[in-house]
């Protein structure tokens, strides 16, 4: 039988899939067994209690939904004393997914997350829904550079940086990361999109902009995950439009680690433990002893690397 | 083995009979079997489904997480919550009473016999009857009333009187009257058409229903000024109450918040969780949409 586990730095996941934050809680439980998962996500936490964006919170397009929420959550004091307990009853480690609008009280938070019952602090610098300097610092590599240096600071705790999907140069912005002392890239957040109603004009969601959530993400978040897996060092955790194994096969042939799924556990919520069963069976059927072998597997050497060059060349 | 891109991920859910992978957990996703999907009235369907024996612990005011199937050949991404009309335990049947109005339902309605559905549930938080409770008075509008009529199944099984008072535009699209008859209620029908559902009349039923002390509690659905009727009353005369409240929903488990509505507690506004912290909550405590 196939062995699943990933390393992510010094952190060993049993397999390479875990829920991606926001679209997952402790309250899975009810329905799927936790300690079959990669890795337990927290909801973003930020320092003080937030209700969140007016409603509605999300809608449905053509191509997925798009969703705004605005990281409700009850505070950094009640999340240590209260939400990081519930997660300590499972074993998959606990990633706890992190943001704020200044670099001081990110780094601040990063500190005071650092209890024992924290497995990994996830640097959520990508809400596309806050502004570049405000919290979405991973749309240019300065501000990604500074905020990440100075979580690096606060924190010896594993240090996962998530990076978006926004950004102009994601392998620059990746880059950055790495440099300031991230342990992994998680790429990537969601894609900052609009819907408007035709009937009233107005925009169908309560925040205006909301993130689009989407298997039609997967084709270009792959490409993403596989430029930047060619450039750093550095685990990669991809993250978009996963909703089967085979799905997760790619995404490790392209260069990562392990994979985020988000929309597939909202449409099916035993979707991730079968995900998990099917990759299982997946490698058995190929005879592949380890699943870290698919790991940038990708068999594309003989092919040219720069794809504007060959289309430019003709064939 | 297969792992065909279109159909893999509802290959998780129990199908009827299947051995129950997870028996432990208190939710299960499952594959029913359409048993019946007719038209009531114009506008409203009632499924019939054979059903996992799991997914029968159901009670009054939860709902099942539906997986409908596209009307229009574009996909229907997320599943939509209904709350349950009845359960037959006897029968491995769940019962849903539906409007056809959006992508989901009409997708929901072009379902027949013998077509699988792939539901998620049983979730959320329920109708609550106390010990001391004799006599109940339910007030449901539209749809609200599918909502309401497994509650007075539970009432009528526990021996409390039920007086449910049904508010619809007009005589054809009321709806469950037999259902609730049928369980022992008294129904009283109040219409737009004829100007029996205004506030005042509503209001004059209510207060008469006190004065002969058929109104130990109250319970609504389906309408914000009925909600609001309702908790004026229940709060002059100091009668509990409950509301079943809907919203756009995305998990359904409590994790994403995509479901929130105001509450006020104590004085202060709050937002909770239709899926999780409801659907079914304090009369008093709801804002009102």
């Amino acid at each position: 039988m196939v062995d699943l586990s990933v390393r992510i730095g010094d952190i060993t996941l049993q397999n390479p899939v875990t829920p991606a934050s926001g679209a997952f809680s402790w309250e899975y439980n009810d329905v799927i067994d936790l300690n079959r998962l990669g890795g337990l996500v927290a909801k973003t936490i930020c320092r003080e209690p937030r209700l969140g964006n007016p409603t509605p919170r999300m809608a449905e397009t053509e191509a997925g939904i798009i969703q705004s929420i605005g990281l409700p959550g009850k505070g950094i004091e009640y999340f240590i004393d209260h939400i990081v307990p519930e997660y300590a009853k499972f074993k998959p480690p606990l990633i706890v997914s992190v943001s704020s609008e200044s670099i001081e009280d990110f780094a601040a938070l990063a500190r005071e997350l650092s209890v024992p019952d924290v497995d990994v602090i996830e640097a959520n610098i990508s809400c596309p829904t806050r502004n570049s300097t405000g919290g979405n610092f991973a749309m240019h590599e300065d501000h990604t550079k500074k905020v990440i240096d100075a979580i690096r600071a606060a924190t010896n705790k594993p240090l996962w940086v998530k990076l978006s999907p926004n950004a102009g140069d994601i392998v620059s912005i990746a880059q950055a990361a790495e440099e300031a002392g991230a342990d992994a890239l998680v790429i990537a957040n969601t894609f900052l999109s609009l819907k408007i109603r035709t009937d009233n004009f107005r925009p169908a969601l309560g925040n205006k902009f909301g993130g689009l959530v989407s298997p039609a993400l997967k084709p270009i978040v792959l490409r993403m995950v596989y430029q930047v897996a060619k450039v750093v060092k550095i685990p990669v955790i991809g993250i978009g439009g996963v909703t089967k194994a085979e799905d997760v096969v790619e995404y490790m042939l392209a260069g990562a680690s392990a994979v985020g799924i988000g929309y597939a556990g909202f449409r099916n919520p035993t979707a991730l433990v079968t995900i998990i069963e099917d990759l299982e069976a997946w490698c058995d059927a190929r005879g592949i002893k380890k699943v870290t072998e698919l790991i940038g597997a990708i068999r594309d050497d003989d092919m040219e690397t720069d794809t504007l060059v060959a289309a430019s060349v003709g064939v | 083995m297969s792992l065909e891109p279109s159909d893999k991920y509802t290959d998780s859910a129990l199908r009827v009979g299947e051995r129950d992978t997870y028996p432990e957990r208190l939710v299960g996703e499952f594959i029913g079997t359409v048993v019946a999907n007719e038209w009531v009235n114009a506008e409203y369907k009632h499924m019939i489904l054979a059903v996992h024996e799991r997914a029968l612990g159901a009670y009054a005011g939860q709902f099942f997480h539906l997986l409908c199937p596209s009307p229009d050949g574009a996909e229907v991404w997320m599943r939509r919550p209904m709350s349950i009309y009845r359960v037959d335990r006897a029968g491995s049947r769940l019962e849903f009473l539906y409007k056809c109005e959006g992508r989901g339902t009409r997708g929901m309605a072009m379902l027949g016999p013998g077509d699988e559905f792939n539901l998620a549930g049983p979730l959320g938080k329920g109708f609550r009857l106390e010990p001391g409770w004799k006599n109940i008075v339910v007030l449901g509008r539209g749809v609200g009333l599918a909502t309401l009529a497994p509650l007075s199944q539970l009432a009528a099984e526990a021996g409390v009187g039920v007086t449910a008072i049904l508010s619809a535009r007009k005589p054809e699209v009321v709806m469950s009257r037999d259902l609730f008859a049928g369980l022992g209620a008294r129904t009283e029908v109040v219409l737009d058409s004829d100007g029996t559902s205004a506030v005042d009349n509503v209001e004059a039923i209510l207060e008469r229903l006190i004065a002969e002390k058929r109104a130990d509690a109250f319970f609504t659905c389906g309408s914000s000024r009925l909600l609001k009727l309702m908790q004026r009353i229940a709060k002059k005369h100091a009668i509990p109450g409950q509301v079943a409240i809907e919203q756009i929903m995305v998990c359904g488990f409590g994790a994403c918040y995509v479901c929130v509505r105001t509450f006020e507690i104590d004085g202060v506004k709050t937002l909770k969780r239709v899926c999780r912290d409801g659907p079914v909550f304090n009369l008093q405590e709801a804002v009102g949409w």
